[in-house]
């Protein structure tokens, strides 16, 4: 340890020094690049002449900006981390058992999400906890759902697909449509969604079973949009851009959550609200979850799943093993397709409206992120990007405070992609597999090893 | 050797695009068996490999195993007749352990014969034993291919096809690796279909062996008639004792 450390202490003058040079080169430069950007801008006088107005002391700040972080990074940062590093590489390996949280992680994550409701509303009473259980539980949990159901197409059986929320879309449109049609309920609905959105997806998968990688991406991409320009101009059926609104509200059972005499709340002898039905398309959307959790950890054992993996490791070794690959290929778009497809009759029921506005290409990014950002094949990790990314960006809304500080014309929420992408960036470059990279064997003689996660597939495709 | 014919080419021509590859290509590989197909880069081994496979289909010609004409079968029908295949470059599972890349060679027969199979694996391949929790890409060139060979044994194949198992190992590695083809062929009587570019070895090897050259066959013989041929031992085996 000692050793290690050494040249850090003993140089310190001379890391000052280079610290000081490097950060007045990234000032000088940052100055030079801000210049003309930051440092003048064009505005117009009262005689509508074009006049420049410069800030200097804005200039200022990217500057001081620059500089400062340019010698923290050079002096501290880079050392620290250096002596972190050799530390942990001078340690002995350990092999510590995983603790009690560790071991139970989802079993305590599931029970925590079933107390989840209950805790909420009695901290923040009926009316304030509507926030919480719609927009940040019932909200991310869709995206975990949309976001499992993509990685049985991505993360498992390796077929990029940029357009997976067109299969949200029929599902959403195939709940809304039938239901106010021909009034059919919701449970009777959500199984037919997902066997239409399956069905689409096998329609997707033909044309695409020969392609790979930046090709069927391209090709799923196209086909996002062109389900949305159908929604868009089909207006006799969807009402374009309209949307179709009035969706009939999911039933317990057919105990509707309204105040008729027959609603949830007469029944039980409760007061009337609204809080109910929140709770309980969270428990819905919790048990949706729950059960695309189950087929994926179930299906990867059976011989379909470990079909998936292997093609998405190598095609051609598939077929001389005697693996169909058409069907593994179909198999795994139509069953991804089909958790899309109850996700979307979810969201349909939920909203109440549904236009085409919703399925934009930006969503179908925001799931594959949300996959690639939590570790492909990973339902724990996608969990919590999940988490870390909806639930962000619900955050940001509730910044109130911000205003304060950028005056109140900010808007926290805009800048949101402009975070994702910081987020996204940071991420590729300090874990490139992911929250959770590792891939937990499906076959195994004697104990079960986790396999580290510098051999599991890094963030590509 | 008076056994019956386990696969016959008959007249394969193999074209890609408008390229003619394969020119007409006679071969017969009978039960118990070791049948080697040796020839230069670009003469067409792997092709006539693949075309039996069924991945390019000849456009004209027959490939007939157990007298049933697969010329035009999709290859994972042709592997669930038993050809097991460990295509050239080994192709194994990289991310997926040595254990579930046994297991995938195992999913013709819905993993029966799985434990039974898979320590016949590891006493055949002691290293894969060692290492059957490793990821498959982690393994050493060697490793990999005893892991292609015993994946491709895992399906307990009638007819064995190695395309270049030798390919980039050092020859004491492929030296075991042709010591347990042959142990295999001895003990089980597996069928072998051996396409190689170490002449010296494979002949050494082979019961019978064929010579490609662009695309046809040119010579063929027992393995040790062909070692003392001239010609072969000029073009293939001078200026290169193995």
């Amino acid at each position: 340890m000692a050793t290690v450390t050494n040249p850090s202490t003993a140089s310190t003058g001379s890391l000052t020094a280079k610290a000081l040079r490097e950060a007045t080169f990234t000032a000088v430069m940052t100055f030079l690049m801000f210049v003309l950007f930051v440092g003048l801008k064009t505005d117009q006088n009262m005689r509508n002449e074009l006049i420049l107005v410069p800030r200097w002391g804005l200039l200022a700040i990217f500057v001081i900006i620059a500089f400062v972080g340019r010698f923290a990074m050079v002096a501290w940062l880079q050392p620290w981390r250096t002596a972190r590093k050799a530390a942990k590489d001078a340690a002995p390996a350990q092999t510590t058992d995983a603790g009690f949280v560790k071991r139970n992680f989802s079993k305590l994550a599931i029970l925590a999400l079933v107390l989840y409701p209950p805790i909420i509303l009695s901290l923040f009473g009926a009316q304030g906890s509507l926030k919480y259980i719609d927009n940040f539980g019932i909200q991310i949990l869709i995206y975990v759902m949309l976001a499992w159901g993509l990685n049985i197409v991505v993360g498992l059986a390796g077929l990029l697909d940029l357009g997976y929320v067109a299969f949200y879309a029929v599902g959403a449109y195939s709940y809304a449509l039938l239901s106010i049609n021909f009034g059919f309920s919701f449970w009777i609905l959500l199984p037919l969604a997902g066997i239409l959105s399956a069905f689409w997806g096998i329609i997707l998968g033909f044309p695409v079973l020969r392609l790979k990688g930046d090709y069927l991406a391209i090709v799923t991409l196209a086909f996002g949009e062109i389900i949305r320009l159908v929604l868009i101009n089909w207006q006799d059926v969807t009402q374009g851009t309209f949307g179709i609104s009035g969706i009939p509200k999911i039933t317990l059972f057919g105990i509707p959550f309204d105040a008729s005499p027959h609603g949830f709340a007469k029944i039980f002898n409760l007061p009337m609200s609204s809080a109910y039905y929140k709770v309980f398309l969270f428990y819905l959307i919790l048990l949706l979850c729950l059960l695309t959790a189950f087929v994926t950890i179930r299906l990867r054992r059976l011989p379909i799943g470990r079909a998936w993996e292997a093609l998405r490791e190598d095609e051609i070794a598939c077929r001389s093993l005697g693996i169909n690959t058409v069907t593994t290929k179909l198999t795994a778009f139509a069953i991804g397709a089909m958790f899309g497809g109850f996700a979307g009759s979810f969201f349909a029921a939920r909203q109440g409206f549904v236009s085409p506005e919703s399925f934009v290409f930006l969503e179908s990014a925001v799931i594959l992120s949300i996959v690639v950002l939590g570790g492909m094949g990973s339902l724990t990790g996608i969990a919590i990007a999940a988490i870390a990314m909806v639930g962000g960006t619900e955050l940001l809304r509730e910044m109130d405070f911000l205003k304060h500080i950028f005056g109140p014309d900010f808007t926290p929420e805009l800048y949101r992609m402009l975070i994702f992408g910081l987020a996204m960036i940071t991420m590729m470059l300090v874990r490139p597999r992911g929250f959770v990279g590792s891939r937990e064997p499906t076959a195994f003689l004697f104990e079960r090893k986790n396999v580290s996660g510098s051999f599991t597939k890094e963030g590509h495709g | 050797m008076t056994a019956e014919t386990l696969l016959k080419v008959e007249g394969v021509e193999t074209f890609y695009g408008n390229i003619r590859a394969l020119a007409g290509v006679d071969v017969e590989v009978k039960k118990g068996e070791i049948v080697s197909l040796i020839g230069a880069n670009g003469a067409g081994k792997s092709t006539l490999m693949m075309t039996i496979c069924g991945s390019p289909q000849a456009r004209t010609g027959k490939v007939i195993f157990e007298g049933q004409d697969i010329t035009h079968m999709p290859t994972h029908e042709i592997a669930r007749l038993r050809i097991a295949q460990s295509p050239e470059g080994r192709r194994i599972f990289p991310r997926m352990t040595v254990y579930e890349n046994l297991q995938m060679g195992a999913s013709l027969d819905n993993q029966k014969f799985f434990n039974e199979d898979v320590e016949k694996m590891f006493t055949l391949f002691p290293r894969l034993k060692e290492r059957q929790f490793q990821r498959g890409g982690t393994l050493s060139g060697g490793e990999q291919q005893m892991l292609a060979i015993a994946r491709a044994l895992m399906a307990r194949p009638k007819l064995l096809m190695l395309d270049e198992p030798s390919l980039g190992l050092a020859p004491l590695v492929s030296k075991q690796i042709f010591a347990a083809i042959k142990l295999l062929n001895e003990q089980q009587g597996l069928t072998v279909f051996l396409v190689e570019q170490n002449a010296f070895a494979a002949l050494k090897l082979s019961h019978r062996a064929y010579v490609l050259v662009n695309g046809s066959i040119t010579m063929s013989g027992s393995g040790s008639e062909l070692l003392a041929n001239p010609e072969v031992r000029a073009a293939y085996l001078e200026g290169g004792a193995h």
